[in-house]
């Protein structure tokens, strides 16, 4: 083994311009695809800790998954009923507390009361619809990271005052409110209630800034014209991934609809799959296209070496051994292009990474990448595969060569 | 060092051996050849251009493959053998001389002398290099071993070839028109090695000429015409 490596770096090194050409076009796939996946899969990760962050893990609604039997449907066989009505049911989740503190017992988390509705915010003569949640400011803290959003103020603010609120950034400034103002809040039951701006929230997400709102669970409750109402249980996990398990089991348990964030985003997963099999293909192609320059290379050794190579033969080298120095030397190609592409990479993510990146939508940012060595790994080993099969083909051709003929062309 | 052969003994040896290439017109380059190499025989074989002598080489050597007869090594017939035995043999009992030397040129004289020796594993690296050098020496390249062969002359280039050939203790040394682009001296020199090769050590050579001089200093002169032994 040690000739082969011996021959195939003498062949490698005798031919500096081709092997470096080589080298740079594994190591440029290599940089590219390490620079794309990380890029790739920071951004998806990035989007995934945004959306994970903002929103509870499980959110348990006032709501059923399937519309409750008619009573009439227990009672009677019957192909169709017609002329029934629904019966009315009050808004909310019937004990809420109970079911909290049941699901407390065996969650590895945080639970949080909240009443979420609608309403019409009046200030200095402007009206804008926002979504009022209300919340308990102590459980808050534990499912989410509105703490950590609150501008101008704290989240403890809301108990400052009887009716405080606490209003996005951007839908205080549409209505013109600040910090200290009251504001009218009228819910579509037609409740109206004066409530004091108390801080103002950041998420960064316009969407959210332009409409949310947060009061405590009383106020809420008031707004909605129905004490004690708690209509949906926000509920934070340690691990995200055991989110969609914990909303089945919860669901199980209260026969409301639980919602993980994995289903509430389900499309936006489903196009992620997509998302990464067009990656990974890219990848795939980068390096393929890079193999060719391999190819190129030891195709053009071995037809430049074809005496050395009927020498080698007449001298006893088998068929295995003369393949064996080719291939290693498109492997030693491939290897040196390999570690120059992970510099590059590593390099090229850096620069990327320090680009500043604005969105109309969201705050001043970089570009999210993501640094693993599985990225560096996976394209070393379809560099390598690639640099092998572009080296073998050559290879076998060059040791099915007929030393004979060589030998009396060249005599 | 490999004990030398039983003078007499045959080391190489063809049997009813034909050589046909091409598959619809067929060209017969050898044709119903007995030919038997001894130890300590010193063979010359002439012919006119393209009467098979070379063939003829290629088959003793096993470099190719007869399309009908049979090739013996020490008595042992090789037409069944795989392509890796073929080579093994070749490398442990055969030692080749081209007309154009085919020393790689990115490897020194010393390195080029311990590719055989390298390849069939038998010494370290220290005996392989000591037996490259000694070689060289006894040609007379000391002072040239760690020269690549573009540093060198025509003369010195075959002669690193040579010490290539003798690298493993061939049994056979195989020789086609060695001396084909050397001038006198440079001929008469690998003549010279030749002899004392076959009286010193025993081993066999069979030297392709067109040369008759040069053949007439064989122990044994073999002529071909149209792919036959005609004597």
């Amino acid at each position: 083994m040690r000739l082969v490596l011996d021959i195939a770096r003498t062949h490698v090194f005798s031919r500096v311009r081709q092997t470096l050409v080589g080298m740079l076009g594994v190591a440029m796939g290599v940089g590219f695809s390490v620079m794309m996946a990380s890029l790739m899969e920071g951004s998806q990760r990035d989007f995934v800790t945004q959306l994970v962050d903002s929103l509870p893990h499980v959110t348990v609604n006032d709501e059923r998954r399937n519309p409750p039997r008619q009573p009439a449907e227990d009672v009677y066989q019957a192909v169709a009923f017609s002329g029934l009505r629904t019966p009315v049911t009050r808004p909310g989740i019937r004990n809420p507390f109970a079911i909290m503190a049941s699901i407390e017992t065996w969650l590895d988390g945080a639970v949080a009361p909240s009443v979420v509705s609608r309403a019409v915010i009046r200030y200095a003569g402007r009206d804008t619809a926002a979504n009022v949640t209300g919340i308990d400011p102590r459980r808050e803290v534990h499912v989410s990271k509105l703490a950590t959003q609150i501008r101008q103020g704290t989240l403890a603010s809301l108990y400052k005052s009887s009716n405080a609120i606490i209003l996005g950034d951007k839908l205080a400034a549409k209505i013109g409110a600040r910090v200290g103002n009251t504001i009218a809040l009228a819910s579509g039951t037609g409740q109206i209630l004066s409530c004091t701006v108390v801080a103002l929230l950041h998420t960064g997400i316009s969407q959210t800034d332009e409409t949310q709102a947060y009061t405590l669970i009383k106020t809420a409750q008031i707004l909605a014209g129905q004490t004690a109402l708690v209509n949906a249980i926000r509920i934070r996990v340690k691990d995200i991934l055991a989110a969609r398990d914990v909303a089945a089991r919860i669901e199980a348990q209260t026969g409301y609809k639980s919602v993980s964030w994995q289903e509430a985003n389900e499309d936006l997963l489903s196009a992620f799959q997509i998302r990464n099999f067009i990656m990974y293909t890219v990848v795939g192609a980068i390096l393929l296209v890079a193999s060719f320059g391999t190819y190129n290379i030891i195709s053009t050794i071995t037809h430049e070496k074809t005496r050395d190579i009927a020498i080698l033969k007449s001298l006893g080298f088998t068929e295995a051994t003369v393949r064996s120095i080719f291939f290693v030397e498109a492997i030693m190609i491939g290897l040196a292009g390999t570690m120059f592409g992970w510099a590059l990479g590593f390099v090229l993510c850096l620069l990327l990474g320090s680009i500043e990146f604005k969105s109309p939508f969201m705050d001043a940012t970089h570009l999210p990448l993501y640094y693993t060595p599985v990225h560096y790994l996976l394209a070393a080993a379809v560099a390598l595969l690639a640099s092998g099969i572009a080296g073998y083909l050559p290879a076998r051709k060059a040791a099915g060569v007929h030393p004979v003929e060589i030998i009396r062309g060249a005599s | 060092m490999r004990p030398s052969a039983p003078a007499g003994r045959p080391l190489l040896e063809l049997r009813g051996v034909t050589k046909t290439i091409g598959d619809g017109l067929t060209t017969t380059l050898v044709a119903d050849i007995d030919l038997v190499v001894r130890a300590g025989e010193f063979v010359a074989v002439t012919g006119p251009s393209g009467s098979g002598k070379s063939s003829l080489l290629y088959l003793l050597g096993l470099l190719d493959v007869p399309t009908r007869g049979e090739v013996l090594v020490e008595d042992r017939p090789t037409m069944r053998l795989g392509e890796a035995v073929r080579a093994r043999m070749r490398l442990a009992l055969l030692g080749f001389v081209f007309q154009f030397h085919f020393l790689l040129p990115e490897f020194s004289a010393l390195a080029n002398v311990m590719l055989p020796m390298r390849a069939l594993g038998r010494l370290d690296d220290a005996a392989m290099a000591r037996r490259a050098g000694e070689l060289l020496a006894s040609l007379g390249l000391a002072e040239h071993a760690h020269k690549l062969p573009g540093q060198m002359s025509g003369g010195q280039r075959q002669r690193v070839a040579i010490a290539r050939a003798l690298a493993n203790e061939p049994l056979v040394i195989l020789a086609d028109e060695p001396t084909g682009n050397l001038d006198t001296h440079s001929s008469e020199q690998v003549l010279s090695i030749f002899r004392r090769l076959v009286d010193e050590t025993g081993r066999a050579i069979v030297m392709v000429t067109h040369d008759l001089d040069l053949a007439a200093r064989a122990d044994r002169q073999i002529r071909i015409v149209d792919g036959r032994l005609v004597s």
